[in-house]
């Protein structure tokens, strides 16, 4: 939370004026007692109307002024806490930007967006409510005694005595109960988490009938819930009797001791009154102070998580964190030049473990792709597939070994230059709002009519995009939810290819589309020529068979490289994916190689 | 007022709920009643106390050792009552959320799976959780608060005019100025809230858009522009936010401007009248502490009735989620199915989800007994429609299935279902022992048939090397297993009970090659002898059906065995070509 104050920095005039304003107000609260006492005493006392009428002018007055100090305070407030948040949310919003694909892994998106959203909001009031009573409510409470002293030493002895004791009352009842909310919450969360079980779960529920024994469940937890629930408003319950009867008390001694100082002409009765009155105070300030530390509280914790989010450290570094003489770049292969010879991508021995003692995704990966070069990646969900191909564009780093793209280390390149000369089309087809040119300008901001025309042609989207009203002026909605699955699949490899890069990567992203379509769209990108170097992920077989190579990967290796008929000779895992998907051709009779003739 | 007809209407259901504590109402309220009467008596006593200390030599000490012994004793007795309703409060609200949570949870277990598919799970698990919260917090507050409130206004009111009629009025004529002010700024107001909470939620899409697609940002290099969208966005927020805040924010100081005012005009009153005599400094005191007393509430109240608002719209939507039609219940005379042999047949069925979209029509199937039914189709074509009408999780629209020969509508849910194994390719495990999760709470069953079950399954070996063995615990949805051996435990789960008939999801290409085999073996083992319908995915699964059903676009588009179906040269030929062939 500690740093997170150095957003302030803009608004260091408001953040001091604001309690400064404040401060002045309570002061002003201060002296009404005061002026009641002269009231009493004066005017009452030495029967003088107009000392009356003066002193209730002045009471005005000081409302007058507490009003005028009192809104300041609150602009200046208002204006700091709403411009930390902003500026928070900006150095938020910019540091997620720059996380690298493993901090996004282990945060979640949803935990980032709720940071973004809720935690930021829960600070700015926080901030806006710490700028306005932080300071005022113990002064209030300080002043008051100090008043008292003022007023009368003796008598104020009870102060000094009494607000501690309401202070240990107050804040340790607080104390007491935050362990207990803390309960209270983990059981929510429990009757939480069996609700969204039930309800994922319904089919295998209902299919096995159980839902008597999961009402039976929830009751007990729900009823738990309920206990500590009660358990903890016992005590919550107990501060509002407890500071009253201690007030109470409090004011019993200083009337008596009041009474006695009375008697004796060390006390007027107006100051008894102004005595009793400062009092009744010190209680309403205290009891406003537990429930702004409990809200100060929670924006802090609020402000401990976004600092834990701005703490985690950002991906790799623009201009590439590694030095270049570090890595082996200079070295034998290429040195940065890309000679005819150079292969385009090569993986060296290549390690990756996502998790620090991890198991690796991959493990000793070593193969190179030429230029121009179509190449097939294969094998069952988890074997790493995806893994491999984020590698060329740097979303991870290897922990062991090295990828090299044109000859060079991919740690030594800018990430932003490297994804520059890579168009990557991810498993999960994601648009965004805007017009569909929009969307496919994210590949190239400066690609005209032509480009886009032959990437929606090449993508196979130029059909259905030509019958949107508006054409590539359509408007996507956000997520692309008025789009079928598969025009959101076939416009993002368009996006990739408005692009127009060196290395296309195909993950997985055919999986919408139909056979027709999808062959068609295997024939486009094969004409691409030999500029492009394309790997294609799939699970499909089909998909990749005519590949000039294949990689096939299991548990994070590589357990075959070659082409389709190399495969089908040496590698045993390739066979069985080929025999599960493929065995039943000769059963199934002639059909066959129409792909192939096509 | 169509609102504040709903809001009545909600308003009578909770109060249904809270009919049932209606002791502890009763014990509330006229504890409420106690606890105003002695807190307002109490400053007329230290205005006593305060009389009697005229000033030098002239105090009435025994008489002030009275009062201030009653003063202690109220005081006491006043806690005493505060912390009795403190308590019934929390009974009464805290049993009420308990129940309306558990209704709410009873009526999902009975709700049509139509509502479940249709509506997101977040928001209905955010209706039992998070509203029944706020509905708790607004209808506490509305117990402790409203009634003192409201009680405290006339308490005070009858205080002070038993004390002084005309400086009364001072009080009763300045109060509503403040209800004017804090009326005025609200209305001000209420136009920047709206303003800010439309730019917060534009900002809240930006944010789900470029933070939810990060990798695609980044990959694109989009970051730089992304930024400047929000900053947009964000300048804008900050402007609007500053305005709302601020204004806001004055209500405060204005009321408490106003108070001092209704202070003042108390002073000064008060003192004139005291200087003729009309009372005295001790009642002056009173009347202050009073004219303090008297406009808290009120502002108190207001916020009561806000937070009462959000309450009563959080038990809306509640209610809506309790007062949801649930499902047909069975039948009166609804059989019980026993000794099923496995004839299934569909006649005539049509069904959709929604009117406008035509899904099954007019479709016919005979599955004899031990027949195995493959359906087969492109991804998200609707194949699972099929198992939500065999398994009666939703109902044909027309025409009927027959288990038995017997219409299902007249067979209890619960002995269909249970002459179906299902094993669905979202694997469900939930948190619980591997043993309660392949029981699923079926006490009768042994420790051998759990084993035997596991071993013909293949997952004995694993579940044999887990650090528990069958009593590990895992997690929410399986924790750390691996997806083949989540789905080995739903297969075992199966297995142990020996349906008549299957219905299973095939995995597309869940698992590693050699957990992948077992898995199949597995199936195998458990089709032998029984009516299985498929959702296939693997040509040998599908070659080896007696029937294959081709879906596309959640219609059945074509019937039959796979040489007859390539035979016809229709969609499942194409199929067939584009998936398995070169």
């Amino acid at each position: 939370m500690k740093n997170l104050l150095g957003y302030l920095k803009n608004y260091k005039k408001e953040t001091i004026l604001a309690p400064l304003f404040k401060l002045l107000e309570a002061s002003f609260e201060l002296l009404v007692p005061l002026v009641m006492a002269s009231v009493i005493d004066r005017g009452i006392g030495g029967n003088q109307t107009d000392y009356i009428v003066k002193m209730c002018l002045v009471l005005v007055l000081l409302g007058v002024v507490g009003l005028a100090c009192s809104i300041t305070a609150q602009y200046f407030a208002a204006k700091a806490a709403v411009g930390f948040a902003a500026r928070l949310r900006h150095a938020l919003f910019e540091h997620i930007q720059s996380l690298s694909f493993s901090g996004i892994d282990t945060i979640g998106t949803s935990t980032l967006i709720t940071r973004m959203t809720n935690d930021v909001n829960q600070v700015q009031s926080g901030m806006n409510l710490a700028l306005r009573l932080l300071l005022r409510s113990p002064f209030v409470v300080f002043g008051s005694v100090a008043m008292a002293f003022t007023v009368n030493p003796k008598a104020a002895l009870i102060f000094a005595v009494t607000v501690p004791l309401l202070m240990v009352l107050v804040f340790g009842i607080m104390l007491v109960n935050i362990p207990m909310y803390k309960k209270v919450q983990a059981k929510l969360d429990g009757v939480l988490s069996l609700t969204r079980e039930n309800l994922t779960g319904v089919r295998v529920i209902r299919a096995f009938h159980r839902e008597e024994e999961e009402i039976r469940d929830f009751s007990g937890r729900n009823q738990e819930l309920t206990g500590i629930q009660l358990f903890a408003g016992r005590v919550s319950a107990l501060m509002n009797p407890l500071t009253y009867v201690v007030v109470n008390g409090a004011v019993v001694l200083l009337l008596r001791r009041g009474a006695r100082q009375v008697y004796e002409g060390g006390l007027t009765q107006g100051e008894l009154v102004a005595l009793v009155n400062y009092m009744t105070q010190i209680l309403v300030e205290l009891i406003k102070m537990a429930s702004l530390i409990i809200s100060i509280t929670k924006a802090i914790a609020s402000g401990n998580r976004i600092q834990g989010i701005l703490e985690i450290p950002s991906g790799p570094d623009r201009d590439g964190d590694k030095s270049r003489e570090d890595l082996a770049c200079t070295e034998g292969i290429g040195a940065g030049q890309t000679d005819a010879g150079t292969p385009k991508i090569i993986f060296d021995h290549v390690g990756l473990t996502y998790h620090e003692g991890g198991e690796e995704a991959l493990s000793d990966l070593t193969f190179s792709i030429e230029k121009g070069q179509t190449v097939g990646i294969i094998g069952g969900t988890g074997s790493g597939k995806t893994s491999l191909v984020h590698l060329i564009p740097r979303f991870y780093d290897v922990t062991r070994g090295r990828v090299l793209v044109d000859g060079v280390d991919v740690r030594a390149c800018a990430p932003e230059e490297l994804r520059r000369k890579v168009g990557i089309v991810m498993q999960k087809a994601v648009l965004f709002q805007g017009s569909i040119r929009e969307n496919l300008l994210w590949g190239d901001p400066d690609a005209d009519r032509a480009v886009l025309e032959q990437a929606l042609e090449a993508s196979q989207s130029m059909e259905f995009v030509r019958e949107k009203e508006g054409g590539m002026d359509f408007q996507v909605s956000q997520g692309g939810k008025n789009l079928s699955g598969g025009q959101r699949q076939r416009l993002s490899i368009a996006r990739a290819l408005t692009r127009r890069p060196e290395i296309l990567i195909l993950d997985d992203s055919a999986s919408a589309l139909d056979f027709a379509t999808e062959s068609r769209l295997r024939r486009a990108i094969r004409e691409l020529g030999d500029e492009t170097t394309v790997l294609i992920v799939s699970q499909r077989i089909s998909s990749i068979q005519h590949a000039d190579q294949i990689i096939v990967l299991d548990d994070g290796q590589a357990v075959g490289i070659g082409t389709h008929e190399q495969l089908l000779a040496d590698c045993q895992v390739y066979r069985e994916i080929f025999e599960t998907q493929v065995s039943g051709r000769e059963a199934g009779g002639v059909r066959g190689d129409k792909e192939v003739s096509e | 007022m169509k609102s504040n007809g709903n809001q009545i209407r909600t308003l009578k259901k909770v109060l249904r709920y809270i009919k049932k504590y209606g002791l502890y109402v009763a014990e509330s309220l006229l504890l409420a009643l106690v606890i105003v009467a002695l807190t307002l008596y109490v400053p007329v006593l230290t205005g006593r106390a305060i009389d009697l200390a005229l000033g030098k030599g002239q105090v009435d000490f025994q008489e002030i050792g009275r009062i201030l012994l009653r003063i202690l004793l109220l005081s006491g007795l006043t806690a005493l009552a505060q912390w009795c309703m403190n308590l019934s409060n929390n009974k009464i609200t805290y049993g009420v959320i308990r129940d309306i949570r558990e209704q709410a949870f009873r009526r999902i277990q009975i709700l049509p799976l139509k509502y479940i598919d249709s509506h997101a799970h977040g928001e209905i698990v955010s209706r039992v959780i998070a509203d029944v919260d706020q509905f708790a917090d607004g209808l506490l507050m509305g117990f402790t608060q409203l009634f003192t409130g409201v009680l405290t206004i006339f308490g005070t009111l009858v205080f002070m005019l038993t004390i002084h009629v005309k400086i009364t009025l001072v009080v009763v004529l300045i109060t509503p100025v403040s209800f004017f002010v804090a009326g005025f700024i609200a209305r001000r107001t209420y136009h920047m809230f709206q303003q800010q909470s439309k730019v917060r939620g534009e900002q809240t899409a930006l944010i789900d858009e470029m933070i939810g697609n990060q990798k695609v940002v980044q990959a694109y290099g989009h970051e730089r522009e992304a930024l400047e969208a929000f900053d947009r966005i964000n300048d804008r927020l900050e402007k609007c936010s500053l305005q709302a805040t601020f204004f806001s924010s004055i209500t405060n100081p204005s009321t408490r401007f106003v108070n001092s005012l209704v202070y003042t005009g108390v002073a000064l009153a008060g003192a004139l009248t005291a200087l003729k005599g009309g009372i005295t400094v001790g009642q002056l005191s009173c009347f202050l502490s009073y004219a303090n007393q008297y406009t808290k509430p009120f502002n108190e109240i207001s916020g009561v009735i806000t937070e009462l608002q959000n309450a009563l719209a959080c038990a809306a939507r509640i209610f809506e989620l309790i007062e949801e039609a649930p499902q047909v219940p069975d039948a009166p005379d609804a059989k019980v199915l026993t000794d099923t042999d496995g004839r299934v047949e569909l006649s005539h069925v049509w069904f959709s989800y929604v009117p406008e979209q035509k899904l099954i029509q007019d479709f016919n199937l005979q599955v004899k007994p031990g027949q195995r039914v493959a359906i087969v189709g492109p991804t998200g074509c609707g194949k699972s429609t099929v198992i939500n009408l065999l398994m009666r999780f939703y109902d044909v629209d027309s025409g009927q299935i027959l288990v038995n020969g017997t219409d299902i509508r007249e067979i209890t849910r619960e002995s269909l279902r249970d002459a179906y194994g299902m094993v669905l390719q979202e694997t469900w495990l939930r948190s619980g022992t591997i043993r309660e999760n392949i029981t699923m709470g079926d006490i009768r069953v042994t420790q051998e048939e759990i084993v035997a079950a596991a071993k013909a399954t293949k997952a004995h070996s694993f579940i044999r090397r887990l650090p528990n063995g069958y009593d590990t615990v895992i997690g929410e949805d399986g924790g750390s297993l691996s997806q083949g051996q989540k789905q080995l435990l739903c297969i075992t789960r199966v297995m142990l009970r020996r349906p008549p008939m299957l219905i299973l999801d095939e995995a597309t290409s869940s698992i590693d090659t050699r957990t992948e085999i077992q898995v199949q073996n597995a199936f195998a083992r458990l089709m032998e002898g029984r009516t299985s319908f498929i959702v296939a995915h693997r040509l040998s699964t599908i070659q080896g059906a007696d029937v294959i059903l081709v879906m596309r676009d959640g219609n059945i588009v074509e019937q039959g065995s796979h040489s007859q179906l390539l035979e016809l040269g229709g969609f499942y030929a194409k199929l067939y070509d584009s998936q398995f062939a070169g």
